[in-house]
């Protein structure tokens, strides 16, 4: 019976299903293309690494009718002007700390990962550091210490320490810094950063 | 004539004699190799599993000793290398039957299954031992890649690619040698781009947004597209050797899902990309294409459904129908509504990061693929004790696959839902009213609903790990001692036409 009609017949759905998946390959390569040009490190949407160097705000744009990153005045991080170079190589540095730490499988970054502690996209902007002095030397002390200076909001649930050096620490924290200043689209839903400038 | 001596559907003499595992194919031992270590792969991933469901509840428990991200991370590889090895093994058991020829490179293929395995348990015990390094390359190369889902360290990487292109030599030779069909061309394809995109999460970049990127190649064209194929080949055939289903109606079926889970899934891909740096029109693409996802899956449920009533469910092996039923079912909830729920970008962004991706997660892994790769190991475990029956009527009256199918079931459906909830209260208290920071976050997760949550998702938890014992006892024993030749059903050739 189902060879009688075409809609039923084995031929049909076997083509179907090849020129089905040749064309949908085919428009996703062609999106990647486009994708990884806009993603690359100095494009619209993900920042140069010496992005660092700046003060980094979250606002909303009425235009897209979401929260932007926005990349404001000289700000150094640790009040050191990086070149590109040394720039794309502390966040780097930072970056591998991230991965060879396993961070993924407690918080999440951009949103993915595990669910164990918080999501590190707007960590760098989070209002738990009180306010732009006091940040880096906070995050430092944390990272170097999780122990001591847990920050378990009544949770119980403390970072371990995960032996991280003085300049991996440096290095997480440019990651974590040039991580907030990805065009997200809005995510995470209704963040407030902690307040930019003022002395 | 091979296929005379391969084919199980053939009903065998009413005296059933004794078989050892020497009786059985080169491939078919490979393939009980390949379910040995998966099982206890799954006994791994469900024991580190509740270590970290416990840490939710006493974070002090193991503090420092195995940190929740250590048990965190070889709960979901064990879940990862598992199923790959339910897949290897159902391959390697129906690559034989569906050829008609004995399985091409029996010894490299056996030496390969020990490098693998091999492979794995220093993988396993660097995770649990070495657990993480300093910030470098050679702790991506030698000790964890720190990429949820591909944490296996690079050497691993280049492993795991050369003992799948001997894999699928083996197969593909098989086949080649044989005689081809359409689930075993389906399946060759299918296992070109499972190990194709492999590569695609094989590389370091500084970039997160590249890295996710492509890492979402890699998880979401395995886990939503390629593997989903890959147990539409391996139902096919399930339900040509349980039920004597039609190899013409079967292979049409496959077709319809390969159109629609490809046509559905590739661009589906994009659901991964609204938040990641990626350009807004993913929010567009992403959402429609992935809402479209769970079509595939009713023509599943459909046609499984449809099959086992058409035959009046009468099936040569009960539990491996029913645990195919229970993947039909599983993969349409899980993987099909539970990922629908909050796949649109205007829910996502509120549920992205948060247990509703738990809850998602664990039903569609256990519904879509543990389910089914747990049917081929009962229709292996049949061949291996001899052809015995194992339809309705058995000795015990099948009590332990009856009640560890139901125990794994409700364990997993329970567990699903108390996350879900955990999850939704998590979207309203750190999302929409806590605007996301810290501070929100951890308020969400002092909330009653979010503890009761994991308190109920560690009680079903234990569920699912009597459920598990159970299994393992049925499998153990199950058609030892019986007399009787399996129940006779047509073989699908006898009535096509």
């Amino acid at each position: 019976m189902s060879s009688e009609v075409w809609w039923a017949s084995q031929d049909f759905w076997r083509k179907c299903a090849i020129f089905v998946t040749a064309f949908m390959f085919l428009v996703l390569i062609l999106l990647t293309f486009h994708s990884l040009a806009a993603i690359t490190a100095g494009q619209d949407r993900v920042p140069a690494y010496s992005v660092i160097n700046h003060r980094i705000d979250y606002v909303f744009d009425e235009d897209r009718n979401m929260k932007v990153p926005v990349i404001g005045e000289e700000a150094p991080l640790f009040g050191e002007v990086l070149t590109e170079e040394e720039a794309r190589a502390l966040v780097d540095l930072g970056k591998l700390t991230v991965q060879a730490k396993n961070c993924m499988n407690c918080h999440t970054l951009l949103g993915n990962g595990a669910y164990y502690a918080p999501d590190l996209t707007k960590a760098w902007l989070d209002p738990g550091w009180g306010n732009e002095q006091a940040r880096e030397l906070l995050m430092t002390m944390f990272l170097k210490d999780p122990k001591t200076n847990a920050r378990t909001y009544g949770t119980n649930r403390r970072m371990p320490d995960l032996g991280v050096t003085d300049e991996e620490v440096r290095g997480i924290i440019a990651f974590l810094k040039w991580m907030s200043a990805v065009d997200t689209n809005g995510f995470p839903q209704g963040f407030e950063p902690l307040p930019q400038g003022g002395a | 004539m091979a296929e005379a001596v391969l084919d199980p559907a053939v009903p065998t003499a009413a005296a059933v004699p004794e078989r050892t595992a020497s009786s059985l194919s080169a491939g078919q031992r490979l393939a009980l190799k390949y379910f040995a270590v998966a099982m206890v792969l799954f006994v791994a991933q469900m024991f580190f599993g509740l270590l970290a469901g416990l840490q939710f509840l006493f974070p002090e428990f193991l503090y420092g000793v195995l940190d929740f991200n250590v048990n965190r991370m070889v709960h979901i590889n064990a879940m990862i290398v598992w199923m790959l090895y339910g897949f290897i093994g159902s391959i390697y058991w129906l690559v034989e039957d569906e050829a008609g020829v004995e399985l091409v490179g029996a010894k490299l293929a056996n030496i390969n299954f020990w490098v693998l395995t091999s492979a794995v348990a220093v993988v396993v015990v660097v995770f649990l031992v070495v657990q993480v390094g300093p910030g470098n390359q050679t702790s991506i190369w030698f000790i964890n890649e720190g990429r949820e889902y591909i944490e296996a360290p690079r050497w691993a990487d280049i492993g795991i690619v050369v003992c799948m292109l001997v894999f699928f030599y083996t197969v593909a030779g098989t086949f080649m040698k044989g005689r081809w069909s359409g689930i075993s061309g389906t399946l060759v394809l299918d296992l070109i781009a499972l190990a194709g995109l492999y590569l695609a999460g094989m590389f370091y970049t500084t970039n997160l947004s590249v890295d996710q990127f492509w890492w979402w190649w890699v998880v979401h064209l395995w886990v939503e597209a390629t593997w989903e194929v890959l147990v539409g080949c391996i139902m096919a055939w399930g339900l040509m050797k349980t039920l004597g289903a039609r190899r013409e109606i079967v292979t049409t079926w496959l077709y319809i899902e390969v159109a629609l889970m490809f046509g559905a899934g590739i661009l589906g891909l994009g659901h991964h990309y609204f938040w990641i740096g990626t350009p807004e029109y993913w929010l567009g693409i992403g959402g429609f294409f992935s809402a479209l996802e769970p079509i595939p899956l009713v023509a599943m449920v459909v046609h499984a459904v449809y099959d086992s009533g058409r035959h009046g469910f009468q099936s040569r092996n009960h539990p491996a129908l029913a645990w195919l039923i229970a993947h039909a079912f599983g993969n349409f909830l899980g993987a099909g509504v539970w990922g629908f729920i909050h796949t649109l970008p205007q829910i996502n962004l509120y549920t992205h990061g948060t247990q509703w991706t738990t809850s998602h997660g664990h039903l569609a892994f256990f519904g879509a693929y543990a389910t089914i790769v747990i049917a081929l190991i009962y229709i292996a475990l049949q061949r291996w004790r001899g052809d015995v029956w194992m339809s309705g009527d058995l000795a015990d009256r099948g009590w332990k696959w009856k009640w560890s199918l139901g125990l794994l079931n409700v364990g997993m459906l329970g567990m699903t839902i108390a996350l879900l909830i955990a999850g939704y209260e998590q979207s309203f208290i750190e999302r929409a009213i806590g605007g996301s920071t810290w501070a929100a976050y951890f308020e969400g997760q002092t909330q009653p609903w979010f503890v009761q949550g994991m308190q109920w998702r560690m009680i079903f938890g234990v569920v699912m790990t009597v459920g598990l014992a159970l299994l393992l006892w049925d499998m153990l024993t199950i058609g030892r001692g019986e007399k009787r030749p399996a129940k006779e059903v047509h073989a699908p050739e006898a009535r096509v036409g």
